[in-house]
């Protein structure tokens, strides 16, 4: 008995200082932000890594994303609804909701595995610790470039996400589900919102945030060798998956008061 | 069967008033990792200008206290000086404005592998001068001529060898021109003749560029060649330390089980 509350306030310890790191480090790399413009050359290196780095990844994903939606739209709406309303279910869940989450589930997570491994692989092989030596501050030179690329990139690729998914789900209606293309463009301009688009990319740049903090903590705080690396980038990629979940829903009770229901 | 060894008491290592002492003290530094006890109330004095490497068994925590020089790491009790000034107490900039007067050799090197080596000895340059390309790319040249590496600066790590790296990794640590210089095992894992050319290396910068030098190693050829002063590390604590003639002559039976790689001592074999 003893032993199992030991666990746990251990665990409660560890999880509380965690996250106090975590927030430390977040300020640190929001101090570092004023350097920005002299560290471009290492943002717009990672923000090609978000973006041209994902682009296979968020291309097939989304072509499928709005295929699947239409199939399933429509096997659900064909007895009820009229199918004018495809083009507005699709798009609607495709901004809202599937666009920001899924983007940053499955690029969020290339992303969360990259910047732990990365970072990861300079902590044990003591790059970190030359860096720090040579007087160049690692939350400036490597957490701040990968942080506002993500943060201002996730977004992006949602976007690129959400148009792919359009065009996934019109070639899957008008090609195998029977639905004209007049009827598709009708219904995806019937009840479009630019909220709806806003909202979305709001929760991108939170999501943004979420995996470049994840995958730098874990990634600054391993500890070991190869199976350390591993173990972090595990642990980042599960933590970023969870949090961008959770976040998700407080996000969308936020946001519906803030954005959604005010338009 | 356990032997009772006559172990003389450890060197006196304390200055009066370290605020005042020109070169680095260590004064009752303890670090601890989870249960294991590295360092323990250790004290150590270095000089400025002289060579003073660090010798002990594998473990002991000769890298460790490197660290605490610079603080990379920080230590659970004990204090730091280096000219004067209090290590642990320092803010940010302060720190940083110490760090520019060291150079660190890494065990592996600790290239930055996603850049090339004219990058990795380069970016303390870019980083903190304002110095035109063409420039950076002068000095770079010139201490890489230096480490005998003329034409490398195109390169990544991963093209060079375990010596190559080394002395790149040299060239790096010695590009500001630092006032100290940390060797951490810099000929471990090298052949004889790579070891001696870099032993060779670490006399001419010192007798060059005049810096202190604190060499971490367990090497004793390269121990007995580059030294001025050795101080021995053991259990937490520097045991000895002497002129490397006294290290020679010494009947002290820890340092003479060491330099002599018994596995009968004080030491014990494991």
């Amino acid at each position: 008995m003893t032993a199992i509350l030991a666990g746990i306030g251990r665990g409660v310890i560890d999880g509380l200082s965690g996250s106090g790191r975590g927030l430390l480090l977040l300020r640190s790399i929001v101090l570092q932000t004023p350097h920005a413009w002299r560290m471009r050359r290492e943002i717009l290196e990672q923000m090609q890594v978000v973006v041209i780095g994902s682009m296979p990844m968020v291309i097939v994903t989304s072509i499928f994303v709005g295929a699947v939606t239409a199939v399933q739209a429509v096997y659900q709406m064909q007895a009820y609804v009229p199918m004018k309303f495809l083009g507005t279910v699709i798009s609607k869940s495709v901004f809202i909701e599937l666009g920001p989450v899924l983007m940053a589930l499955v690029v969020g997570s290339r992303l969360c595995a990259n910047y732990a491994a990365e970072l990861g692989t300079m902590k044990v092989t003591e790059q970190l610790d030359a860096m720090a030596i040579m007087a160049i501050d690692p939350d400036r030179y490597l957490a701040m470039p990968r942080f506002w690329a993500a943060v201002l990139m996730i977004p992006v690729v949602t976007i690129f996400c959400d148009a792919i998914a359009i065009l996934g789900g019109y070639v899957a209606s008008v090609a195998t589900l029977d639905v004209s293309s007049g009827v598709f463009i009708e219904g995806l301009q019937m009840f479009y919102k630019h909220s709806d688009l806003l909202g979305g990319l709001v929760k991108s740049f939170f999501f943004g945030g979420i995996i470049a903090m994840s995958g730098i903590y874990y990634g600054f705080n391993t500890k070991g060798g190869a199976e350390g690396v591993g173990r972090s980038t595990m642990t980042a990629v599960v933590g970023s998956c969870l949090s961008i979940l959770v976040a998700d829903y407080l996000l969308a009770i936020v946001l519906f008061q803030i954005i959604f229901e005010k338009t | 069967m356990q032997q009772d060894w006559d172990i003389p008491p450890p060197p006196d290592q304390r200055v009066a008033d370290p605020a005042t002492f020109k070169g680095i003290v260590v004064q009752g530094v303890s670090k601890s990792f989870g249960p294991k006890k590295v360092l323990d109330a250790c004290d150590l004095l270095i000089h400025k200008g002289e060579t003073i490497v660090i010798i002990g068994r594998s473990g002991e925590g000769k890298s460790v206290l490197l660290k605490h020089i610079v603080r990379l790491l920080e230590p659970d009790a004990g204090h730091i000086w280096v000219e004067g000034a209090e290590v642990g107490s320092l803010e940010h900039e302060p720190l940083m404005e110490l760090r520019k007067k060291f150079g660190f050799l890494f065990q592996g090197a600790a290239l930055f592998d996603s850049m090339t080596i004219g990058k990795n000895i380069g970016l303390a340059l870019e980083e903190h001068t304002d110095w035109p390309a063409a420039k950076v790319r002068e000095r770079v040249c010139e201490c890489l001529k230096q480490v005998g590496l003329e034409g490398a600066e195109g390169k990544l790590p991963s093209e060079l060898s375990g010596g190559m790296k080394k002395r790149a990794g040299l060239a790096r640590a010695i590009v500001m021109e630092p006032q100290y210089i940390m060797y951490d095992e810099p000929t471990t894992g090298l052949d004889p003749i790579t070891s001696d050319a870099i032993n060779d290396l670490i006399i001419q910068l010192q007798s060059e560029l005049g810096v202190t030098s604190i060499v971490v190693t367990h090497d004793m050829p390269s121990a007995f060649k580059i030294g001025d002063r050795m101080a021995m590390l053991s259990r937490g604590r520097i045991v000895f330390t002497g002129t490397v003639d006294e290290v020679r002559t010494t009947s002290h039976p820890m340092v003479r089980q060491f330099i002599e790689g018994r596995s009968q001592g004080p030491l014990g074999a494991f």
